[in-house]
């Protein structure tokens, strides 16, 4: 999984741009980053996935990162099922995986394009959950790290958005909607002890807690303007410049160091270990290739029928692992 | 005559001349009467606001009436807004204002927009436009047309979310579906949540989409030629601004030394009341120098065309293509019942005027 030693071999089905060179491994794309933008065009439902990859890098450490967008989402009268093609995707690259892993010859390193991480915006009403909202997070957060943020959060005063984290911290609990940290990942004392710092929402370098933080209220930009002689990135407006990287302003500094800083690594981690096992397994139960025995998992199948309620999930860890875990 | 009044008129043209002087007739004061008897009987005035959950409708209406319509609120929770349908909420207020009277209904629509399938979230809303309009045309047609209730809706303010990229699919469906039954004020909503730019670009946007797709907004009338020149110019620069975007609030807050209604983050203060942060004060003027206007639209417009409709379809009321028998017989036996009721009425009417105006004989048709 280690960026420096991918070695390359873009998806034979994925429509390549002109931009991209065939075959090379990422050491020769260069200092400067590259940006390609796919379109690919979802199945019908009125929305496009909006595919960017681009490769960062930051002393030494070299990073290709993966955006895809969804606009027009939720956009539609009729959004009934309009997290289908979204589930559809997800699992594609699930399945683009475990077709390279079950081969007999199979590279050394697996060209990995698997989601980890999916940033869900929910939109600053300052009520609750839409029905939309939890819908397709009960859907996504069985398949995909999903981390909600409360979007434009520009439009809310403080205590606004507190009563509408506390509402929408409930709502999620309600309907056991486990959002990224999972709880039930905590694999060991210090994991639980960091996590909880992160739902318990503190500036993460300050320690101690980062609780309840989570979804956190975020504003984006990127404008520079000058702020008390400093250049900032911020808004600006007739009352004031909302500074993004100001955590007196927003929590944007917060979900910067949770996907970047500290748990890029562990997003990587549980999807692979966990979501995509868990795919790995119901797939290979449904090909009749596993007898059915104590490891077997009763997963509902992830793009077609909705599960009807959400239940608990057991894991079971990377193959060679001598032990079955249950969360 | 008419000549010596021209006449009369052209030598004092504007102001009030002494009654004692010869040929003045007196009905220049009719205004002042008119006015003097609106004052008295007051206004009513029946605004819609649709938008969806959350898009800050109510502390608009409440910032732009200074009164809390809505004191015993409660925001229903996730679980509620699944199982939801559009609601119609009238609420009715009387505000009076250097001794004038407004009776203002405030109709509500919570619900809309908020499930995942919107398809039938405005069904609601129309039949309730319609019902308005059809109890008035019952009233007109009635015998005793002294006390007819306006409940007809006169404006709808359509909420627009600042969040897109300018009207989705269901905005455009909605307005379509009512831009002949009522006047449309589109206003977009939480409008601190753009910067300046932003706020053009969308206006624009949204113009062009209202312009792409037909729908029919209120156009505030310009103003006519002899009024002032800062009459004129005001309506300029509100016809300049549609649609309005707007921030809503009745708290207080320490800005600049005084206390102002507006909302307070850590970067700063938005003041309601300044017109460079936002035109909530536009939105009120318009409402407030139009209402008049806003009323006789959907009089003179929406009203008439309904009615035209209506008598049209020969008082059948037709909700689909498919019309039942059945239908068409009660709906004719409930009118039948009706007229009779009048007939019965009427002859209850003139026995009582004969017997209120011939003291002596009680009975009807009897002559000594």
């Amino acid at each position: 999984m280690d960026p420096l030693r991918q070695s390359p071999s873009p998806c034979s089905s994925r429509p390549s741009s002109p931009r991209t060179p065939p075959c090379e491994t990422l050491g020769y794309v260069g200092i400067e980053a590259v940006l390609d933008q796919l379109k690919i065009k979802a199945m019908k439902m009125g929305f496009e996935f909006n595919i960017m990859v681009v490769v960062i890098e930051e002393k030494g450490v070299k990073l290709k990162l993966t955006v895809t967008d969804t606009p027009g989402f939720g956009d539609q009268i009729n959004n009934d099922k309009c997290w289908d093609p979204i589930l559809g995707y997800i699992n594609e690259q699930y399945e683009r995986y475990l077709q390279e892993e079950i081969l007999i010859t199979r590279q050394r390193h697996i060209p990995d394009t698997r989601m980890h991480c999916c940033v869900y915006f929910v939109p600053p009403t300052g009520h609750c959950l839409r029905p939309l909202d939890i819908e397709f997070l009960q859907r996504l957060c069985r398949v995909v790290n999903v981390v909600p943020v409360i979007a434009r959060a520009d439009s809310l005063t403080l205590e606004e958005r507190e009563a509408f984290r506390s509402r929408i911290q409930h709502n999620l609990r309600t309907h056991c909607i486990d959002v990224y940290p999972q709880k039930c990942f905590d694999e060991d004392i210090n994991d639980r002890i960091l996590n909880s710092k992160i739902r318990r929402g503190q500036p993460f370098h300050l320690i101690p807690c980062l609780q309840d933080r989570i979804p956190f209220a975020v504003v984006g930009a990127d404008q520079e303007h000058l702020v008390n002689g400093r250049c900032v990135l911020g808004r600006k407006t007739k009352w004031g410049i909302v500074e993004v990287e100001n955590m007196a302003h927003c929590e944007f500094p917060l979900l910067r160091d949770l996907l970047i800083r500290s748990h890029l690594q562990d997003l990587k981690d549980i999807t692979h270990n966990v979501h995509y096992e868990n795919y790995r397994v119901y797939r290979l139960n449904e090909s009749h290739v596993l007898p059915r025995g104590p490891g077997w998992v009763n997963l509902a199948p992830a793009p077609t029928d909705p599960p009807a309620t959400p239940g608990p999930w057991k894991v079971r860890r990377r193959a060679h692992d001598s032990s079955d875990e249950e969360c | 005559i008419d000549e010596t009044l021209l006449k009369m008129s052209k030598q004092q043209p504007t102001q009030f001349i002494n009654p004692e002087t010869p040929g003045y007739v007196g009905f220049a004061n009719l205004p002042n009467q008119v006015h003097r008897k609106s004052v008295k009987k007051g206004f009513e005035f029946t605004l819609m606001v649709v938008g969806e959950s959350g898009l800050g409708k109510s502390t608009l209406i409440n910032s732009l009436f200074l009164t809390d319509l809505y004191p015993e609120r409660i925001i229903p929770g996730a679980a509620e807004k699944i199982e939801r349908t559009v609601q119609i909420e009238a609420s009715t207020v009387e505000i009076e204002e250097r001794g004038v009277k407004l009776r203002l209904t405030v109709v509500d629509t919570p619900g809309y927009g908020d499930a995942i399938n919107c398809r039938d979230c405005f069904k609601t809303i129309i039949s309730y436009i319609d019902e308005q309009f059809e109890r008035y045309l019952h009233d007109e047609s009635g015998l005793n047309r002294r006390h007819i209730i306006d409940n007809r809706v006169h404006c709808c303010f359509y909420f627009i979310s600042p969040f897109g990229h300018g009207l989705k699919p269901l905005d455009v469906a909605f307005m379509k579906a009512i831009h002949n039954k009522v006047n449309i004020v589109p206003v977009i909503a939480k409008a601190d949540t753009l910067t300046l730019k932003e706020r053009e670009r969308l206006k624009k946007r949204i113009l062009d989409e209202i312009e792409e797709h037909n729908i029919k907004i209120y156009h505030l009338p310009d103003a006519e030629s002899d009024e002032d020149e800062d009459f004129k110019e005001q309506t300029r620069l509100l016809k300049a601004s549609i649609p309005f975007s707007v921030v809503g609030s009745n708290q207080l807050i320490e800005a600049k030394g005084k206390k102002v209604r507006g909302r307070l983050y850590p970067w700063g203060v938005v003041e309601v009341e300044n017109p460079e942060h936002n035109d909530f004060l536009k939105l009120r003027t318009m409402l407030i120098t139009h209402m008049q206007d806003l009323q006789e639209v959907t009089q003179d417009l929406h009203y008439e065309n309904f009615r035209s409709e209506r008598l049209k379809r020969g008082g059948r009321k037709v909700e689909n293509e498919d019309v039942n028998k059945d239908q068409i017989l009660l709906e004719k036996e409930a009118e039948l019942r009706r007229m009779q009721e009048m007939i019965a009425r009427m002859q209850a009417q003139m026995q009582m005027q004969m017997q209120g105006g011939d003291g002596d004989s009680g009975v009807h048709g009897h002559h000594v």
